[in-house]
This record gives C-alpha cells, structure tokens and sequence, in this order.
C-alpha cells in the first residue's frame, strides 16, 4: 500500500507543468477563443510530442490523471478528453492529430469540430458538421453534429475521470492566484488576506481540494464507474467552490474578462457539467452503491 | 501507486475481523456516559484487551502488537464495519499516550501506559477553562511550586472535561509562572480526580447525559514525578496532543466508511419514500471515500517520515462537517419518526459536538490558512 505518486510520475507532473508555464497558454487560450487556431496547434504538436496522445493506449490511467491536471492548471484549450482519453479507448488505437467527439444526450456537441481532422459520433464519423453553439467558455468551441454512433461506457468514464482532473488542475490554479491576490490587496489598512472572512473562504477550498484529490488518483487506480462518478461530482464541487471564492476575493477585477481569471472561471464552469452533469454522476453513483 | 494490502496485512485484516464478529456485543452497550453504560464498556475493553486488540500499534510490553500505521488503519477500519463499542479510554489511548511516548519517562510509561492500554484507568483531558476556549493560552489556573514536598499546588477551575464525570484521572495544563505571557510558562500535570482538593461536577450534554464535566481544583498537590515534560514547556507537548486529536486518531476512517455504507442501507429501506435525500446518500458515501483514501495518502506520507502538522486541521473540518451532513441525511430518510430515540439519533446528537471541540472549525480554518495557505496572521485582540 502506497497511495503516493512515485518519482517518475511526479517528474513527468513536472516537466509538463514547465513546458506549460512557458508557453504563454492564457495567450493561446485567449487566441483559440477568437477562433485564431495557429498557437493552440503549435501547443498540441508540442504536447503530443511529450506523448500525451499516447497515454490512454501505453501508460496507466494514473499518467493520464497527471497529464489532465496540467492540462486544467493551464487552462490549455483544445478537445484534449476526446483525443486522449475517449476516443483512444473508442477506437482501440491513438489518435493522430486533433480529433474529436459527441455522444447525445451527455456530450450533446463536438468540442472543436471546426478545427479536428476528424469528428465522431460514437465511434462512427459524424455525416454533418453544423453551427457554433457558443459556451461560458469562449475557449471551448462547441459544434452540433449529426451522426450514429454507440457510446463506449470504459471510454466515457476514462473521458470523466480526465475531466475531473482538468476541474482539479484548475481549481488549484484559482486557489493560488487567489492566495496571491488577497496577499497584496490592501483595504481598511490591511492586507484583506488577514481578515477571517477571507480566510475561512479559501481554506474551505484548500479542504475542498484536498480531499476531491484522491478520489481522482484512487479511481485511476481502479477505472470503474463508481468511483470516477464519485471523482467528478468532488472535483466539480470542489473546482466550482474554488472559482465562486476566487471571483469574490477578487472583487470586480475578478469579474472582467480583460482579467486572467475569467479564463478558469468560465472553464471551471463549463466542466462541470461537461463528461456527465453532477445529476448523472451522482445518480451512477448510487445505482452502484445499491445494485 | 497502489492501495494493495500487503500478505500479511491481509492476514492481520482476516483475523481481526473474525474475532471481532465472534466478540463484538449483538444489541449496542448503553451510552458510556451512564453509570451502568461505563462499566459496560470498561469491560469490553478488557475483553479486547485480553485479545490484544485494545492498542494494536503500542509495544507489546504494554498490551500493543506492535502493529504498522497501515494495520492500525486496518484494524479501525474492521472495528467500525463490525459495529464495535465507542473507546471509552479514547482520550487515554488516542491523545495522551503518544505525549507520554514522546515526553514520558521510563519510569512514566511502565506506570501509566499498561492501565491506559487495559480500560482499568480512565483519563480525561482537561484543557477549557470558562475564560479559555479557543483562546487556550488565556488559561488562568494555576500550579505553585511546593518544594517542601517536592512537587505543586494546583488551583482553579477546568470545564467542558471530556469523560471527566466518571474517569480516574485527568491530564491539563496550568499556568506554572505567573510571570510568563500566554504559551509560555505552562506545566503539563497529570493527576487522579479523586484527590484531596479536586471537585468533579457532572454537566448534562444536549441529549442529557453527563459526558462532560467541571472540575474545581484547591491546593491539589501533584509530585514531580506526575509532571509531564519539563515544568514551563508544557504548551509545546500539549500541543503534539492537538494534533493527534484533529488529525488521524481520533477519527479514523473506517467510523465513516461505515456510518456510510449504513447510510445506504437506510436508503434502501427508505428511500422510496423521501427520494430528496438521495443527494445526502451519495455525498456522504462520497466523502467518506474520500477520507479513507486522503488517510492512506497520509499513512504512507507519515510512513515516509514526513510529519502530521497543520494537515490535522484540514482534516478536522471535513469529517466535522461530513458527521453532520451524513446523521442529518439519515433523520431526513427517517421521517417523522427522525425525532424518536435512535442510533442515528444519537449519532446524530455527538456529531454536533464535532466542529467544537478539539479546537473549533474557526480555529481550524484560521490554521489552514496561516500555516497551509501562507496568508498574514490577523492581528489578535488584547492579549493577556
């Protein structure tokens, strides 16, 4: 028994966290959202180099936990679950190049249609690409798409439990930023870090955090509905507590898109209920805990 | 990365739980907090005592197996899924022993530790003082040097003493130098609470029962050799003690897991009829889960060497918290009856003491984020 990540798994955390800080991804974000593709691309030929499109074949669940993390701390846009994680599982072989999926009713669009070599319903090309639905998170182009095609169950939850770890990487982000930011706002004299409302609201998200944490590494261990239901509803709990408290001890600045928090905040918010809203993976959840 | 028990751990596993479902009492023992409930649960502590299951992880020279941080997880995992009795020596064995296993001397140990081990003597703590709560450090009693007889007077007044109504002896802090400020100049004494001086008065919790006590100390002499630690450092082992309570001992995981899987045996006989607690069925399912693999995480950091610190206050608030959520989702699956005599009930009742004592959640949230988040300590008030 040993619930740590090991050397290896940390420094493969790291290395992804340092190419990732610096590659200016809130930039690449911001560009993506504009429908400006050039740096994003750029950003995925680097990452797939690391192997990233590789993980959900060659490595263990646990990798691709630590990838996702990264991935969500740095707010790196681009359909990452559906080329990674689902339709690797899907199609039974990597994905090359930028791919991705829908699978109505629970993941109604294709994220990036526009930009994907290829589009899936299912497992089956989509027949029809159609109109931009415009989401919270202007970073995450959805598409309707017409098609047939069967969800794969072990690709879904694979596809939720990165997803909850994207909602982990980024509630982690807003919470150090906001950490950073109460430090040096100063109000009534003091640094509004001191004042205990303050305080209380942030190490709410500090146990949040902590404890949605190991459900997401535990269920990498063992992928099984039940407990990747149970890693997503935390995590989304956990991210979403994390950006409600980060907009408020930002004060209005928090609340402008100009602001670099509006990139997780928006992201945290279409994660929620993106691979499986909290009514459906709470409802998994119980359908196991009762079966 | 794994959470795979090891041969012989799986071994150990196996064993505790068939003793425990050849041994552990069919009806509930009546609450620990009766006379007639303390006797009861004094003696099964003698009976796990006897199997040497009472203190698993302490040496064997006082009744332990000598047993890894991973079995003692284990074993508490196995006492709660087997509807074990509550600790009654819990302050004893869970927050005092591992001061005395730091701090003691030899001749402390070989003294204390085998009756704390057994059940045959029960400690209670005894920290608040009625103008020292949170604020511990404002502690007024007092300890005055008797170097006639070797030892010290004690007097003032302790309150809100877990177990204290019916306990043998109690362990605190007083205040040793009266020129000292706050932490500094305190004394850890330990003392029987039938001695000359000390008047134990019971106070009725929420639901009645004597589980807490007030304490008045007079001139209560205590010899040196009860003292624990060096006179005038006595908020620094105290404190180790805090965070054995926050932290792991205390409230060991397998209490939730087990509370939660009753949860959803409530669910399935009534959930049919309130379908609105579905949602408090699966969160405390949900972060008991949590909790047992945030404690295997712990387990194999501490396995490692690394320390406790200020993480046992991050884990204090969720399980006081997922206490709460998951008795009041079983009153609500419980409907108009949620308010009749119950083992929920109960449960229920304890489970509002949780976000007070042992530090209270402001205090712990404070410490999460000063030691954890790094964020600026608020100025205090007036301070002594």
């Amino acid at each position: 028994m040993r619930f740590e990540l090991t050397t290896d798994q940390r420094d493969f955390g790291a290395s992804l966290d340092r190419l990732l800080a610096s590659s200016d991804t809130v930039a690449v974000a911001r560009a993506w959202a504009e429908g400006d593709h050039e740096p994003g691309l750029k950003l995925w030929a680097r990452l797939a180099e690391q192997g990233l499109l590789m993980l959900a074949t060659e490595a263990t669940p646990v990798e691709l936990v630590i990838a996702f993390e990264a991935l969500g701390r740095h707010a790196v846009p681009g359909p990452w679950v559906e080329s990674a994680a689902y339709l690797p599982l899907a199609l039974g072989a990597e994905v090359d190049g930028v791919a991705t999926v829908a699978l109505p009713p629970h993941v109604p669009f294709a994220l990036d249609a526009d930009v994907a070599d290829r589009v899936y319903v299912g497992a089956s090309p989509a027949t029809s690409v159609g109109d931009l639905r415009v989401s919270v998170d202007r970073a995450r182009r959805l598409f309707e798409v017409s098609g047939e095609g069967e969800t794969h169950a072990a690709a879904f939850d694979l596809a939720a439990l990165a997803t909850a770890a994207q909602l982990l990487g980024a509630g982690e982000q807003v919470l150090a930023d906001s950490v950073t930011y109460v430090k040096q706002r100063k109000q009534f004299g003091r640094e509004i870090g001191s004042y205990q409302a303050i305080k209380h609201a942030l190490a709410d998200v500090r146990i949040a955090l902590d404890f949605a944490r190991p459900l997401v590494y535990g269920a990498a261990l063992d992928v099984n509905r039940r407990d990747v239901s149970a890693a997503k509803v935390a995590t989304a709990d956990a991210a979403y507590l994390a950006s409600r408290t980060a907009l408020q001890v930002h004060g209005a600045i928090g609340y402008t898109q100009e602001f670099d928090l509006s990139v997780w905040i928006t992201k945290i918010r279409a994660l929620v209920t993106a691979w499986g809203t909290p009514a459906l993976h709470r409802a998994a959840v119980l359908e196991e805990l009762t079966r | 990365m794994d959470l795979e028990l090891s041969e012989s751990e799986l071994a150990f596993q196996a064993e505790a739980r068939a003793w425990l479902e050849a041994n552990v009492p069919a009806e509930p023992l009546p609450s620990m907090d009766t006379a007639e409930g303390w006797a009861r649960h004094q003696e099964w502590e003698a009976k796990l005592t006897e199997a040497r299951y009472s203190v698993v992880s302490w040496p064997t020279e006082y009744h332990g197996r000598e047993a890894s941080l991973i079995e003692w997880v284990v074993f508490e995992e196995e006492y709660y899924r087997a509807g074990a009795p509550g600790r009654v020596s819990q302050n004893g064995i869970f927050l005092l022993a591992p001061i005395i296993f730091d701090h003691g001397t030899k001749e402390q140990q070989d003294r204390f530790l085998p009756t704390m081990a057994s059940g045959e003597r029960i400690w209670a703590q005894c920290w608040s003082e009625p103008e020292a709560g949170s604020d511990l450090a404002s502690l007024k009693s007092t300890a005055r040097r008797d170097d006639e007889r070797g030892g010290w007077l004690l007097n003032g007044q302790k309150t809100w003493s877990s177990r204290a109504s019916f306990a043998h002896w109690g362990f605190g802090l007083f205040r040793s130098d009266p020129e000292a400020a706050r932490h500094n100049g305190l004394t850890y004494f330990l003392f029987p609470l039938d001695r000359e001086g000390i008047t134990v008065r019971p106070i009725a919790q929420l639901d009645g029962e004597a589980g807490f006590a007030e304490i008045f100390f007079e001139d209560v002499f205590v010899p040196d050799t009860d003292v624990l630690g060096a006179p005038g450092e006595g908020w620094s082992v105290a404190m180790s003690t805090a965070g054995n309570e926050r932290g792991l001992s205390l409230r060991s995981p397998g209490r939730f897991c087990a509370a939660a899987d009753r949860l959803v045996e409530l669910w399935r006989e009534k959930g049919d009829v309130v379908p609105s607690a579905a949602d408090g069925v699966v969160d405390a399912w949900i972060k008991a889960q949590a909790y047992r693999l945030f404690t295997w995480g712990t387990v194999t950091r501490l396995a490692d060497g690394g320390e406790m610190g200020a993480a046992g206050s991050v884990n204090k608030v969720f399980w006081s918290e997922l206490d709460i959520a998951l008795h009041e989702t079983a009153l609500d699956l419980l409907g108009p009856e949620a308010e009749t005599e119950s083992r929920w009930l109960d449960g229920y009742t304890f489970s509002l003491s949780g976000p007070i004592y042992a530090g209270t959640n402001e205090v712990q949230r404070n410490i999460v984020a000063e030691r954890i988040l790094g964020l600026p300590r608020e100025p205090k008030g007036a301070q002594r």
